[in-house]
């Protein structure tokens, strides 16, 4: 496996559009500091961007990286290497890939600036840890569409689709029904559907660390203990972790019973 | 034996004419207890306390002294009641150490408590485990200076305030530290008092509390994770300058809540990470000026019946929500505040933004009727939905708006 | 060498194997033919494990190849469409799968028979079709294993490199290995064929050399001998 990854992080690192993607960070990462001035600022706008942005990069590149590939895993799969290897190699490739952009594309800009000596390197930490997660899970998310979707086209709508229903349309449904059923008791019910989505998960593990002063005005219990404690903290980090887990298992095993 | 009287009366009228006497308490000494020496001292006197372990309940004071403890000696009640009750003129009690003084769910049961005097000075006391610490009633001028207050207090009903102000005039309360009780600072009917350089954390109702008290000054004090940071309620022509409210957290927890005031100036304050900076609740002619609202869930929250306020010259950093705002009218002023969350633009460089700023979101709304929905923040679809409502305005009052928003943060010192 | 038994292979309701037997114990070149869709593919994909059979076993060396993957080291493959990723250069290419496969036992050899030695430091992504077909070639001749599978090797090679290619197959036969081929280019067949396997509705039709197949169908050439099996079946 490790085999694989070496091969196509080498080939996607070659890319053009890495290099795009890199850019597009650094530049972001740079003009947000040196036009604001305040790194948590900058930090509270990249999270705008990074929490839509980085699924959205994850399900193109993986969906395209599997399509464009399809060919040359056809010869890899007649090599003497598991097959699980072979898309486990090509999934963290693409997903390695483009973490190794995000980090390195918004590590060097701040940096630059300080960010190890300011308040501000938890909460930008976190932000690099959840992006990290959510490409990690976008791009598993896009492999699986890929091995189910034989059609291209159709295997790229449906990764847009998923992007879009996941980024914007889940949380108009959610805020829907909030208030449709606002007599009842929501806590648990909001709690569970944020827990569904891992673009809201990562957005509240960073509200725990940027928005946690209104996120206590709540004066239900249940939001008491999952804001106030570290409970909140470790539930979503794990949550995070099956969400990630859960579509590389589906990649082994949809890969393991596949046609080519 | 007359010969023996008439010789004391005159040495005591000579001894008092001439100075004061000094009485000495140690645990070796021919003095051993403060209630004894406090018995035999005449208006006037000093009683010094040596370095020691003091058991001491009830001492009543009821004439002019001056009581000094050395290395802050420990007067300990023991939990079985209350401690200092001053009776007299021009008392000052500076450098003990008293603890232990029991709850009670009948009688205020002070560290030291003062009836109806005036002058006192209270000054450089550590007051550990209290009920109530120092209580003040029925005053006419004195000092509570440099003591350090604390209590272990639980729950809001078994709980007693630090300092503790009732029907008093022209305190001065200064760089007291206060801590774990229920009100740090308490001033019920109480005017013409300067609240100064005091730090009061953790209590766990509010930091400094003022009821129907007029004409009061408090400035340069911190208020730190408290229930609520300050709150000022029923009481007019308050001065608040250069205060600090930081992490005042939780459901019902405000920086400084205003309830029924009237007439007060707000200049130079910081408030830092609380889940609501200011709470406005029936709020009229107050200026709110030079403040720095920095990462509060809410910085403001107007409520009902807040007229001809002036919101200016304020910094907005960072903030989950600069403003929430019930009703559909306006007559509050929010000019020339600077905004972080600003998007426009300066094409004239006059430092004013060209296009004015809306500081309430719709979605502060949705929070105020589903608070559930609050998990939503910063979602991508709750950033379109404030932009729609931020283009044409449906939900919030049409003139709420600052006209002149500054590009840049104001410097206050 | 290879057994096939009882192989089913279904593609959502298109039955492609229904119950194929092959028993391939001897050396030499073995030709896969048949109509489309008749299931040549699917045959040597099941073969490769790239296909998993729906029932039936394949046995390779003595050993059932359900769930294995090592079996494939003996095995060289040369797929039909070669398209590697684009942003490696060939020697990369090459490096990567010798990586795979610990040895090669020829490379530069076969870099040199092909002509492919001034390509070695281009990205695969700039090569035309033919050169892409060279590489392939080398890829899947490089590692001397005792079974070779080339699906549609002609495909878009000039005539010199096809007469390479010919001259290589015949001489891998006479180092004593089995080679299975499928092609459509009957001449091709006609030169190089031990034996041919003929596929129809997902079961061997016919299997015998080039001439029993033509006294088989009464037919002078292969290509007429093919189409009357077709026209006879379908007729």
């Amino acid at each position: 496996m490790l085999k694989i990854l070496k091969y196509s992080f080498y080939d996607l690192i070659r890319s053009r559009w890495s290099y795009v993607y890199l850019a597009f960070y650094l530049l972001l990462g740079s003009v947000l500091l040196f036009l604001n001035n305040d790194l948590s600022k900058a930090v509270i706008t990249l999270m705008n961007v990074i929490v839509v942005l980085t699924p959205l990069i994850g399900t193109i590149f993986g969906i395209m990286y599997y399509y464009s590939s399809r060919e040359f895993t056809e010869l890899l799969l007649a090599q003497p290497i598991r097959r699980s290897n072979i898309f486990l190699g090509q999934y963290l490739g693409v997903a390695l890939s483009l973490s190794a952009s995000l980090i390195i594309g918004l590590g060097i800009p701040f940096i630059a600036y300080g960010i190890f000596y300011s308040g501000a390197i938890w909460d930008y930490l976190t932000l690099l840890i959840t992006a990290t997660f959510l490409t990690l899970i976008f791009t598993a998310l896009a492999f699986n569409i890929a091995i189910s979707t034989e059609n291209r086209i159709k295997g790229f709508g449906y990764a847009i689709l998923l992007w879009l229903f996941m980024a914007v349309i889940y949380d108009g449904l959610f805020l829907l029904g909030l208030i449709m059923f606002s007599e009842y008791p929501l806590e648990n019910f909001s709690l569970f559907a944020t827990m569904l989505n891992p673009i809201d998960l990562s957005r509240i593990l960073i509200l725990l660390k940027l928005d946690i002063s209104a996120l206590m005005g709540y004066t239900g219990a249940v939001f008491q203990k999952f804001f106030g404690t570290n409970r909140g903290l470790i539930i979503s980090f794990s949550v995070l972790i099956i969400w990630t887990v859960l579509p590389i298992w589906r990649i082994i095993y949809k890969s393991n019973r596949k046609d080519f | 034996m007359k010969q023996i009287i008439t010789f004391f009366i005159f040495l005591q009228l000579s001894l008092f004419s001439l100075s004061a006497k000094t009485i000495i308490v140690c645990s070796s000494c021919e003095v051993s207890s403060v209630s004894e020496a406090v018995s035999i001292a005449a208006k006037g006197d000093t009683i010094l306390i040596k370095k020691g372990v003091y058991n001491e309940q009830e001492i009543t004071i009821d004439k002019t002294l001056t009581i000094i403890g050395e290395d802050y000696p420990i007067i300990d009640a023991q939990s079985k009641s209350k401690l200092f009750t001053v009776i007299a003129d021009s008392v000052t009690i500076k450098g003990l150490n008293i603890k232990n003084i029991s709850p009670s769910y009948t009688e205020d049961l002070s560290a030291i408590r003062i009836k109806k005097q005036s002058f006192f000075h209270i000054e450089d006391n550590i007051l550990e485990n209290i009920f109530f610490g120092i209580y003040i009633e029925g005053c006419k001028g004195g000092i509570i200076k440099n003591n350090r207050v604390t209590a272990e207090a639980v729950d809001e009903f078994n709980s007693g305030n630090a300092i503790h102000l009732w029907h008093s005039k022209n305190i001065k309360i200064l760089n007291n530290h206060v801590e774990g009780a229920r009100d740090g600072i308490y001033l019920e009917f109480v005017d013409s008092t300067i609240v100064r350089g005091n730090t009061s954390k953790h209590n766990i109702r509010y930091g400094l509390h003022f009821m129907f008290s007029n004409d009061d000054e408090y400035r340069d004090n911190t208020f730190e994770n408290n229930g609520a940071g300050v709150a000022v309620m029923y009481s007019k022509r308050i001065i608040m300058i250069g205060n600090t409210f930081k992490k005042n957290w939780g459901s019902a927890s405000y920086g400084l809540l205003l309830k029924e005031i009237y007439d007060g100036e707000i200049f130079n304050n910081t408030f830092q990470e609380n889940t609501i900076g200011i709470n406005a609740d029936g709020s009229n002619r107050i200026n709110i000026v030079n403040n720095n609202f920095i990462q509060n869930g809410w910085a403001i929250k107007v409520l009902g019946g807040c007229y001809y306020n002036k919101f200016n010259k304020n910094n907005f950093l960072n903030n989950t929500f600069d403003l929430s705002y019930k009703g559909s009218m306006n007559d509050n002023n929010f000019n020339g505040n600077h905004w972080s969350t600003y998007a426009g633009y300066d094409l004239d460089k006059d430092g004013i933004g060209d296009v004015p700023y809306r500081p309430v979101k719709l979605f502060s709304y949705i929070v105020n009727m589903v608070p559930e929905s609050i998990v939503l923040l910063r979602s991508l679809f709750v950033d379109l939905i404030d932009f729609s409502e931020r283009v044409s305005p449906v939900f919030t009052p049409d003139n709420l708006l600052d006209e002149q928003p500054l590009m840049k943060a104001i410097k206050i010192d | 060498m290879i057994e096939v038994k009882n192989l089913y292979k279904k593609f959502g309701q298109n039955e492609v194997l229904k119950g194929l037997n092959l028993d391939i114990s001897n050396k030499g070149i073995f030709t896969i033919l048949g109509p489309n869709g008749s299931g040549k593919t699917t045959l040597i994909k099941s073969i490769l494990g790239m296909v998993i059979p729906d029932s039936g076993d394949i046995i390779i060396n003595g050993e059932n190849v359900k769930k294995q993957w090592d079996y494939r080291l003996n095995i060289d493959y040369m797929p039909q469409i070669a398209n590697f990723p684009s942003n490696l250069t060939v020697n990369e290419l090459f490096d990567m799968i010798i990586d795979l496969r610990i040895e090669e036992k020829r490379k530069d050899e076969l870099i040199k028979l092909f002509g492919l030695s001034e390509f070695l430091t281009k990205k695969l992504g700039t090569l035309s079709g033919g050169t892409n077909q060279k590489v392939n070639i080398v890829l899947s001749f490089m590692f001397d294993s005792p079974i070779i599978i080339l699906d549609e090797p002609t495909t878009g090679l000039d005539p010199v490199s096809l007469i390479r290619l010919k001259d290589l197959i015949t001489s891998e036969k006479e180092k004593g290995k089995t080679i299975l081929i499928t092609t459509h280019i009957m001449d091709f067949v006609e030169q190089i064929s031990d034996q041919i396997v003929f596929i129809l509705e997902g079961v061997i039709y016919f299997r015998g050399t080039v001439n029993e197949l033509k006294e088989k169908t009464n037919q002078e050439n292969i290509e007429r001998a093919i189409a009357s099996i077709l026209t006879d079946t379908y007729a």
